[in-house]
């Protein structure tokens, strides 16, 4: 009996000094070891991360998971999805469930700076926005007074709300849901006046109302919210792959570089698109990964522009208009730095 | 050790390391030793990770804003200077507030279901089975949603309010009634209300001891009622009306003013009362099934209408049965009061657990205290019903 437990307790021991060890050679060489990729996505909203009927993912936000699973694998689908609501994301992170979230996820201080997470760049410029029902006569947020809001509790959302109509000096009546689906649902059957979210939230929620043409997006926009993929804090190296999965897919949209062409383009002369397919450099190499990481990216997944277009852009339901979210070079705000 | 059998014979002098008391005692030990030093290296570990990870830790933000608001609150909150520990005290009275209303309401239909499934109207007892049945098969979630849905749906929008008598209006935001408005005089009210609970009880000791000497029962109910209605409404009377109402106003959106009674809480009500009622009428059924039909033979032999017969000798032996099954019921009620955050109720879990968890991502904290809060309302609630059992149980002579 003695033995048997000295013999457990030497293996618990050893069994934790091996579980300190794997840590260290960082999350990178775990996903390769293990060869698949744990993306935490939204538990489904159109446009950004919704699984179909046979269970396959798409989105923006999903696009970026096959982007990188293409980098590390060449294989877009070698990534286990796993739905996660907005009160669960962040421990599910932390604790290590998924390798990284990439689900609209509101980018501020307090949680890049005290969950123990890091936020990779920024895949979706948003802002929270108001629907109402068009027979209410409402054409502006700011003649919301007295009104009942519907929201989806454990977010900014619920934050920017509060101080909307604090700085309006308007009064209000919050109704907060576990789930998007009941929120929505809520608004539906006529509990509020209004529902919010974030706009692109808006459109793709309104896409589940019975009658979606009924209802109109006022124009106020009352928040930043600049969405993007969330990482653990310290381990950097994973932290570069998923900057720059999301970097170059910005680069080879602004280089012209597409699904289409990117065979053609690793002939190309030009110094800029050459290191991005990885003929000219070792940019690859650099955070652990094959030179050739980028063009597996545009080769499978395509760059940001396409991945835009038919997710949420004009070859979707959703039919959201680039806006903000066009490149620097067309006026908007989507900006990567360059691979040199 | 070629020893031994000459010292096994003396069993006085058997050495320590096979004594049974002494082997049990050194288990006990190492037990709680280890189960301690598990406990020990899981709350280091995780106090560890989350330094090694800079998540922030520790109870400090208790005292920070909040920043959010809550429709239903019984304390003054609001987004501007409220804190999240005061978040914590209004999703915890939004829970209390249910539960206790749900323990007494679904105590009153169990009771009245469990003694309907018994009784010998056909028709009665079985629209009771029915009811029982339909209602512990089906999830109590499922219900939930049903309930909401069914008092929203055929409620009118707040512009076209179904207005009762007494400037009541019923809509899809709830029930608003007048907002009763005290003026200071209105203590004296109150104050005449605790004087006639006294008196009430006073009068029903007295009115026992003179039943037990003289044997001349006294309306109890009727007396008691009296009192503790009748004075306080003189007393309202005399000090010139002390109370007013804030009426509701029709305004852009909903009526404003008023007190507004929501339909998530109105859900929440019914989904637990009845969900919980169909349990305890299965253990009221089980306690009076319980009671030998001799002792109701005995009792009708004594002469006893069915009345009290049930009041005087079946209900109490029956409540022995009943007792400990029905304190399970009222935790199981308390604890099912957080699925109110599938339909929007603001109670603990949703706002503490849900919100401040998810606003200052302190996971560990929040789910610890929450943990703690159920545990303590659990272990309160068992302590009172373990009581009242002590107090009904069969006093042996």
């Amino acid at each position: 009996m003695k033995k048997i437990f000295a013999a457990a307790l030497v293996a618990a021991a050893t069994t934790v000094c091996v579980g300190g060890a794997q840590a260290q050679t960082g999350l990178l060489g775990q996903i390769k070891t293990k060869g698949v990729l744990t993306c935490g996505v939204g538990p489904g909203l159109a446009g950004f991360g919704i699984p179909d009927a046979q269970g396959v993912w798409s989105g923006l936000d999903v696009d970026l998971c096959r982007a990188i699973s293409a980098a590390i694998f060449n294989d877009p689908n070698k990534v286990k999805y796993i739905p996660l609501s907005s009160k669960d994301r962040f421990t599910a992170l932390q604790s290590g469930e998924v390798d990284l979230l990439s689900r609209n996820t509101t980018w501020t201080m307090s949680r890049d700076t005290s969950l123990g997470l890091n936020f990779a760049g920024i895949n979706y410029y948003d802002g929270q926005g108001f629907l109402v029902r068009k027979k209410l006569g409402v054409d502006s947020a700011l003649k919301l007074a007295g009104a009942s809001v519907c929201t989806q509790q454990g977010t900014t959302t619920e934050l920017n709300l509060a101080d909307f109509f604090r700085a309006n000096k308007m009064k209000y009546e919050v109704v907060a849901f576990a789930s998007a689906d009941e929120t929505i649902k809520a608004y539906e059957s006529g509990r509020c006046d209004a529902f919010t979210t974030d706009a692109s939230g808006l459109y793709a929620e309104r896409l589940k109302l019975s009658v979606p043409a009924d209802h109109i997006v006022l124009p106020e926009i009352i928040s930043k919210e600049p969405l993007g993929p969330v990482v653990r804090h310290g381990d950097d190296n994973w932290l570069d792959v998923v900057k720059w999965t999301h970097f170059a897919m910005l680069n080879a949209e602004e280089l012209g570089i597409t699904k289409a062409n990117v065979d053609e383009m690793l002939k190309s002369e030009n110094p800029e698109i050459k290191r991005v397919v990885g003929t000219e450099g070792k940019f690859g190499e650099a955070i652990g990964l094959t030179n050739d990481w980028a063009y597996r990216i545009v080769k499978h997944v395509g760059n940001y522009g396409e991945s835009f277009e038919k997710n949420v852009g004009t070859g979707s339901l959703l039919k959201i208009a680039r806006g903000q979210n066009a490149l620097w070079t067309k006026g908007g705000l989507q900006y990567a730095p360059p691979i040199r | 050790m070629s020893t031994i059998p000459t010292e096994t014979a003396q069993p006085g002098r058997a050495s320590l390391f096979y004594d049974p008391k002494i082997r049990g005692y050194v288990y006990q030990i190492v037990l709680i030793a280890v189960v301690g030093f598990l406990i020990w290296s899981a709350a280091s570990n995780a106090i560890e990770n989350l330094r090694a990870q800079k998540i922030a830790s520790g109870l400090g933000f208790w005292h920070n804003a909040a920043g959010f608001d809550v429709n239903q609150k019984l304390i003054p909150f609001s987004a501007s200077g409220s804190t999240y520990g005061q978040a914590f005290w209004v999703g915890l009275l939004n829970t209390l507030l249910v539960a206790a209303i749900g323990i007494v309401l679904s105590t009153f239909l169990g009771f009245f279901v469990g003694v309907a499934r018994l009784s010998s109207n056909w028709v009665l007892s079985k629209l009771a089975m029915i009811y029982v049945e339909v209602i512990r098969n089906l999830p109590l979630l499922l219900q939930l949603f049903f309930w909401y849905n069914a008092v929203l749906k055929p409620l009118p929008d707040a512009r076209n309010s179904i207005a009762l008598p007494g400037s009541i209006f019923l809509n899809n935001r709830g029930l608003i009634l007048p907002n009763p408005q005290f003026a200071p005089a209105f203590q004296a009210v109150v104050i005449a209300f605790f004087i006639a609970v006294v008196a009430a009880i006073a009068f029903y000791t007295w009115s026992k001891k003179q039943q037990e000497r003289t044997g001349r029962q006294y309306p109890n109910g009727l007396i008691s009622l009296g009192l503790i209605l009748g004075v306080p409404l003189l007393v309202y009377f005399i000090a010139g009306q002390p109370l007013s109402f804030e009426l509701p106003q029709q305004g852009r959106f909903n009526l404003t003013g008023g007190l507004q009674i929501f339909p998530e809480f109105v859900a929440l009500l019914i989904g637990l009362t009845t969900y919980t009622a169909g349990f305890i009428a299965e253990v009221v059924r089980a306690g009076i099934l319980a009671v030998s039909k001799g002792q109701t033979e005995a009792a009708n032999a004594l002469g006893l209408r069915a009345g009290p017969t049930l009041k005087l000798v079946v209900i109490p032996q029956a409540m022995r049965v009943i007792i400990p099954p029905l304190t399970s019921n009222y935790l199981n009620l308390t604890k099912n009061s957080s699925l109110a955050v599938a339909i929007g109720y603001p109670d603990l879990v949703q706002v503490f657990t849900g919100t401040v968890l998810n606003q200052t991502g302190q996971a560990l904290e929040v789910v610890a205290i929450t943990m703690a809060v159920y545990l303590t309302i659990s272990l309160v609630t068992s302590l009172f019903m373990n009581i009242y059992n002590k107090r009904m149980a069969l006093v042996e002579r």
